[in-house]
């Protein structure tokens, strides 16, 4: 399709040209031409929000909820310097998504004009690319190219810079390529993996005594497909499974073979199995620090298949013996098939007796917790909060720290694209507005966002959003009163310090729900919990949901900063002494 | 991330692991468009990468594609993540390890030249010594007064580091070098 028009038109048709339905974002001077074709125009549903980095997480909610790219709009300046957060967590997590940010007219780029900033600059570390467009010939050309390149390899968040005169242009408007990726003159990501190499790998899983599955995030932007071949193969082979925090719900949490999350928060039977596997498949991770632990001390007996479609992740900080690039399905489904077809099966003696000893690293219980008859124990509200909600297509969003962990050990994950959270950069005031993405892409479902008390007030404001657009969103506040993790932090490593982790004088929040024009629910005895969290699922509003719990409980298991897998500290010897000891000198310099 | 410059799996083992600090001269050719250095060196600075030399300019202006020619240091380990890193960025089309490929053409080191302009001021024995030194160099002189000499000399860098070394007492005032472009011998291309 060829047609004459303006840089405004451009946007609004490439989007559409695009699929996409819904974006996020907030007006100002150098976008307002764009906004003024927003308004004239039907099937593309604007969420205004309350603050950028809102319209960034919002766009990130969406996008992990769907899998689709998320879509924000900013204006010039401020606009963009706020979207930096959000930018930065979609590069760290691998989320697609696509900026527009509005700049100012090209005759003013250089003078310090008002609201004007090096965008370009400014979000080129923490994008997959970005441009500037100074011509309005090229910018139907860029648009299309940012969704691919957003979308296609490794996904992540992209910006486009539309200077306000380039905006008013006029020029003429091609939608896109059938084929983007054949078109593309530098970057064609390899899908496809090695077939030999895919075949070596089922070889060497035939082989192996002591196997253990360590998957990712991922498996989930490959997409069902791989999870639903993920699955078989964990149903062809028996292997354990575990995963990190960005991969929770590609296998399900009720499955035979889930050993829980791994990594520092993890459970003990997926971190000892890490540590004595004799093979390691790692379909779509990272080994990221959280992960590794003491990366000298990592897995020392076992040989590594790494599966990734970003070849710089290969032996950056792990080295592995067979590395496969590729797309997690493309390899998935090779390796079923050669599996399959090879009539191969994995040694089942040995597996059996594998099999026991995980058995035996699992009775350890190493999520346990002493519950509490007159307080709520945190964990405890989340296996509640799981037990009234697992029926319903439920949607869950995190912000950042113990409430966080809490959720991902006990918040049983059936299904991919369910659990939104802010992995690698660790974004507190994340969980609202994604949730309120995810909501905006999913109105008949049930979003949560488990909050912490602290992280909540970073994006707050977005309240006001949820009730402008009838996305009612709830907030399942975990409130301790303190900046949890910090403060278990400080106990850990700083002689129990609280420096600044208290929060004084936090709002009411039932107050501040009816301020907002939500509902507030205040719940601090365990008995009363389950008739709440029903009422705040009845409720067709966004709903602040002050859960009192107690306040010092810390999060365990956990692998202390600077140790090894299996130097875990578990919950029932965790006395005061044990933590204060955890950390050794060295692991105090680590985060 | 190209498909085309993904090397076949063996070239990801790593069959002894070596921890020594290794020099290597890394060819990439990238779309010549604005930012695309920025691009690049963020990339170095921003992961804590060293760069030793860099050197760029558009090669193929038909296409628009600049070649840039990076020296760094770093183990092996580092070097391959640079590598990857750097194919990782949208605009590069391609890169290539030239010190690999020579080590695995059983050849020392790639080509690598380097051009400086080498200013020298003073008078009577020091002026002639110069003056002989650059012969001996093969440096050229373009450019004199009765008072200095510029010399024009080219070479591997450690000839370059050893004419301005002895340079030095004879009245050194100022050097500009282009950083290393380097090839790889025989009769392939990147």
């Amino acid at each position: 399709m060829t047609r004459e028009m303006t840089g405004a038109e451009m946007v609004i048709q490439a989007l559409k040209d695009q699929g996409v339905d819904t974006i996020f974002g907030y007006p100002g001077g150098a976008v307002l031409p764009i906004y003024d074709e927003i308004i004239q125009q039907e099937g593309l549903e604007h969420i205004l929000v309350r603050h950028e980095q809102g319209a960034g997480h919002a766009a990130e909610g969406y996008a992990r909820s769907t899998g689709k790219p998320g879509i924000a709009l900013v204006t010039s300046g401020p606009g963009a310097t706020n979207m930096v957060t959000a930018l930065t967590d979609a590069m760290l997590d691998s989320i697609p998504l696509v900026c527009i940010s509005g700049q100012v007219p090209t005759h003013l780029i250089g003078n310090d004009a008002f609201q004007e900033c090096d965008t370009v600059g400014i979000t080129r570390p923490c994008t997959k690319h970005n441009w500037l467009v100074r011509d309005v010939d090229d910018l139907p050309r860029v648009l299309h190219e940012a969704f691919y390149v957003a979308t296609s390899g490794r996904p992540g968040p992209v910006v486009v810079d539309i200077p306000k005169d380039v905006q008013f242009a006029t020029g003429t408007y091609q939608g896109p390529t059938p084929n983007p990726a054949a078109a593309h003159k530098s970057y064609r990501p390899q899908v496809k993996g090695d077939a030999a190499s895919i075949r070596k790998a089922a070889e060497m899983m035939a082989a192996a005594k002591r196997p253990v599955l360590y998957t990712g995030g991922g498996v989930i932007n490959s997409g069902p497909q791989a999870c639903q071949l993920l699955r078989e193969l964990v149903q062809l082979t028996g292997f354990p499974i575990t995963s990190t925090l960005m991969g929770l719900g590609a296998y399900p949490a009720s499955g035979e073979n889930w050993l829980g999350m791994l990594g520092m928060h993890g459970t003990y039977e997926a971190n000892m199995a890490m540590h004595d596997c004799d093979l390691m498949v790692c379909i779509g991770a990272r080994f990221d620090d959280r992960i590794t632990g003491r990366t000298d001390a990592f897995s020392p007996n076992s040989r590594k298949i790494h599966i990734d479609i970003d070849p710089s992740s290969i032996n950056k900080t792990i080295n592995v013996d067979l590395p496969i690039i590729g797309d997690v399905g493309h390899v998935l489904e090779d390796l079923v098939r050669i599996w399959r077809s090879s009539s191969l099966k994995s040694g089942d003696a040995a597996t059996k007796s594998w099999q026991a000893q995980i058995d035996a690293w699992r009775a350890r219980n190493s999520l346990a917790y002493k519950p509490n008859q007159d307080i709520i124990m945190p964990q405890y509200a989340i296996q509640r909060l799981y037990e009234l909600t697992k029926h319903r297509k439920t949607y869950i969003s995190t912000e950042v720290g113990q409430h966080q962990m809490w959720a991902a050990q006990f918040y049983g994950f059936e299904e991919p694209n369910r659990w939104l959270t802010s992995g690698g950069l660790g974004t507190m005031g994340y969980g609202l507005p994604a949730a309120i993405g995810a909501q905006a892409a999913h109105r008949d479902a049930l979003c949560i966002d488990i909050a912490g008390d602290a992280s909540i007030l970073m994006n707050i404001q977005e309240m006001s959003t949820a009730v402008q657009f009838g996305l009612p969103v709830k907030v399942f506040i975990l409130n301790n009163q303190y900046m949890g993790m910090v403060r278990q932090w400080q106990q850990l490593l700083h002689g129990n310090r609280l420096s600044h982790s208290y929060t004084d004088s936090l709002p009411d929040f039932v107050k501040l729900a009816d301020a907002y024009g939500g509902v507030g629910l205040r719940v601090d005895k365990p008995g009363d919990l389950d008739g709440a969290i029903e009422e705040m699922i009845a409720v067709d509003k966004p709903v602040l949901f002050d859960c009192r719990v107690a306040n010092l409980a810390n999060c365990f298991p956990m692998i202390p900063s600077g140790k090894a897998h299996n130097e875990m500290l578990l919950p029932d010897e965790a006395n005061d002494e044990a933590v204060a000891k955890a950390i050794s000198a060295e692991g105090k310099s680590l985060v | 991330m190209n498909a085309q410059n993904v090397d076949a799996p063996s070239a990801y083992f790593l069959a002894e692991v070596s921890n020594e600090i290794e020099t290597h001269t890394l060819s990439l050719l990238v779309d010549n468009e604005p930012g695309v250095l920025a691009r690049v060196i963020g990339l170095f600075s921003g992961r804590g990468y060293n760069i030793d030399s860099l050197t760029v300019s558009e090669t193929e202006h038909e296409k628009h594609l600049s070649r840039i020619t990076i020296v760094t240091t770093g183990t092996p380990m580092i070097i391959e993540q640079i590598r990857h890193q750097l194919d990782r960025l949208v605009p590069v089309h391609r890169v290539t390890d030239l010190t690999v490929r020579a080590r695995r053409a059983n050849q020392d080191k790639p080509l690598e030249r380097e051009l400086a302009l080498i200013k020298v001021a003073g008078d009577g024995d020091k002026r002639l010594e110069a003056l002989r030194l650059g012969d001996a160099f093969r440096a050229t002189v373009i450019d004199a007064t009765t008072d200095h000499f510029v010399f024009e000399i080219t070479g591997r860098t450690s000839k370059i580091e050893q004419f301005i070394a002895i340079m030095k007492p004879l009245g050194l005032v100022e050097v500009s070098r282009t950083g290393v472009a380097a090839v790889q011998r025989g009769p392939e291309g990147l």
